[in-house]
């Protein structure tokens, strides 16, 4: 089609002026965090910064280490995130089978209502959820965070799952069977490879979702027991914003996960054709 | 997988009565030979988790905002008296209340406005521009889309800041233009703007592609057919593209919606945990309600008119959830 396009009207070299306009724009925050987290730090505060980099070095990364423990914080994620994720992954996935490849009454109303979870914005759920910690004495504890953010990883996985499982074959599953497999070592030997890929994208994804939240995080934890996500505001304080570490903190949170983001985003896909095998 | 199908909430709807007719149920035959305990077995864990996590606290929600709840009630020096409708009363009788929600309303309507709009534009422009180009501006999208909502708010502090800010500074290089020191966040609707941009920079990706799947779906016999019949650029948009992507659009919007009317973390990190009056949306407000003015009760009332709020916006998007669920 673009050919066509081409051929007719506006010459394609204005499509690409206004697709770089769109680049610039889009990827200009990114370009000033690193900029600025990889200047001096006293050209980052120049009343008329210079838009190219001025010179690099890492000391604002040190920096940004020193102002407050990273590594806790950092660790304390990692914690939280790979527990959630680990049960998350148990529970959703034995869910979304039930849902994928059972039919049982009552079934659409379970897949709804799963759904429907996910409906109720965090922030309404934060006082209760703030009273019920407080009663079962997990306030200021990663257990209880870990619970808490069960809210939202798990009908994520389960519905994310349940994408996977429904791409492959059922006819697959049934040869199995046919060949004297039993309904379970069907499952094993013939979907769980196939799902792997699929489990493995739900997994790193539902990762970021838990490393990336910030309200349960700031809300249920005290300053000691802070997680990552946190651990940026230490940056401003009454004494003002120090904003090159500033930077290279937000630099150290944002690379990994938009790493992360990236592959998987490549490995939804072939987790999906992966197990999308035309029957 | 697209990202739609990722983070789809929806509506539950009311249960119902007759079992559905067995034609689009999965075939019996073969895969149901377990029995209904099986199925069941298998969720009950799901099911168990998200009745603790979701159901009791969203009951709680409820019954608090019935009840007199400050911080004597927290210690539990007190016990919590219901006081029925008394919360809702005072929070609905406050003219500030009104103010904060018609400002929220405004507020999640422009955003959403603007990234569905810009976000339409880009994914056509995708289909026009150079191959490289596509993949050049689809990782800074990917990117901005990856990036921790924590991090781009602070990002976007910095260029806004007023004495040492890109964006002030950018602007002054105009010709009589001077905005060296301009503080965005003196007054409300500039301070919003702000955050406004950066909500739309921050969800036009996702729309960006899933819209652009979504385009790949548009057969192009159709198109042919459109133009050969005379119809422009804007014709065959409107007429052919746009009734494709429907489903995909009503479900976009949807989801901003939810997601612009609930924006916290922007405004509160934004305003350094402290936003101004003239600052405050729906949730904030909740949150300064409970947890700065300790009256968890009324906070709670405020979080619950906000759900009802968005009742109305899922009912749309509940109707076209079922749709597709029917289709499979």
């Amino acid at each position: 089609m673009s050919s066509t396009v081409t051929g007719r009207r506006a010459p394609k070299l204005w499509w690409n002026l206004l697709g770089l306009l769109v680049f610039v724009t889009a990827g200009f925050p990114l370009y000033w965090m690193l900029n600025t987290a990889f200047k001096p730090a006293k050209d980052a505060i120049d009343p008329d910064p210079s838009l190219l980099p001025t010179g690099v070095t890492f000391a604002n990364f040190g920096r940004a280490l020193d102002i407050a423990d990273f590594w806790g914080p950092v660790g304390r994620s990692m914690v939280v995130s790979l527990a959630v994720v680990v049960i998350g992954m148990a529970v959703g996935l034995l869910a979304a089978l039930a849902i994928s490849r059972f039919a049982f009454r009552g079934r659409k109303i379970v897949i709804v209502g799963i759904l429907a979870v996910q409906m109720v914005p965090l922030v309404a759920m934060i006082i209760p959820v703030f009273l019920l910690l407080n009663d079962l004495g997990q306030y200021d504890r990663l257990t209880g965070l870990v619970i808490t953010y069960l809210t939202f990883i798990l009908p994520f996985t389960v519905w994310t799952l349940r994408g996977f499982i429904v791409n492959i074959p059922k006819e697959l599953e049934e040869a199995a069977m046919v060949d004297g497999c039993s309904r379970t070592g069907a499952f094993l030997r013939v979907v769980f490879p196939l799902l792997a890929p699929g489990m493995v994208a739900t997994s790193v994804y539902g990762f970021i979702q838990a490393w990336n939240e910030y309200l349960y995080a700031l809300m249920l934890l005290s300053q000691k027991n802070q997680t990552a996500t946190v651990w940026l505001g230490n940056f401003t304080t009454k004494h003002g914003t120090e904003y090159a570490p500033m930077m290279a903190g937000a630099t150290m949170m944002a690379v990994p996960i938009v790493a992360l983001f990236l592959l998987v985003q490549r490995k939804m896909a072939a987790g999906l054709t992966a197990g999308a095998v035309k029957g | 997988m697209s990202a739609a199908d990722t983070t789809t909430p929806v509506k539950v709807p009311p249960p119902r009565q007759a079992p559905p007719p067995p034609a689009d149920e999965l075939p019996r035959a073969s895969l149901a030979s377990g029995g209904t305990a099986v199925p069941w077995l298998l969720l009950a864990p799901c099911l168990l988790i998200l009745a603790l996590v979701m159901g009791y606290p969203l009951a709680r929600l409820v019954t608090l905002s019935f009840q007199r709840f400050g911080q004597s009630q927290l210690w539990g020096f007190q016990p919590a008296e219901p006081v029925g409708f008394d919360n809702f009363a005072k929070v609905l009788g406050d003219g500030e209340f009104w103010t904060v929600v018609v400002r929220t309303i405004v507020f999640a309507a422009g955003a959403v406005v603007f990234t569905m709009v810009i976000g339409m534009a880009i994914a056509l422009l995708l289909q026009r521009v150079s191959g490289w180009l596509k993949v050049l501006i689809n990782i800074v999208l990917v990117a901005s889309w990856g990036m921790p909502v924590i991090v781009a708010t602070t990002v976007f502090k910095w260029l806004f800041d007023s004495d040492y800010g890109v964006f002030n500074a950018l602007l002054s290089k105009l010709p009589g233009v001077e905005m060296i020191g301009h503080n965005w966040f003196a007054s409300g609707p500039e301070g919003l703007a702000v955050i406004m941009l950066l909500v739309v920079w921050g969800a036009v990706p996702f729309v960006v592609i899933t819209l652009s799947a979504g385009l790949t779906q548009v057969p192009k016999e159709l198109e042919e057919a459109a133009r050969l019949d005379g119809a422009g650029s804007w014709g065959v948009f409107r007429y052919v593209t746009l009734p494709v992507l429907k489903p995909i659009i009503v479900m976009l919007t949807t989801l901003s919606v939810i997601w612009d009317m609930g924006v916290f973390p922007q405004v509160f990190v934004m305003r350094n945990g402290h936003p101004e009056p003239e600052f405050q949306v729906l949730n904030t407000y909740s949150y300064d309600r409970a947890f700065v003015v300790n009256d968890y009760a009324q906070g709670s009332a405020i979080a619950l008119v906000t759900v009802l709020l968005l009742l109305g916006v899922v009912a749309v998007y509940m109707r076209q959830m079922l749709k597709i669920g029917e289709v499979e």
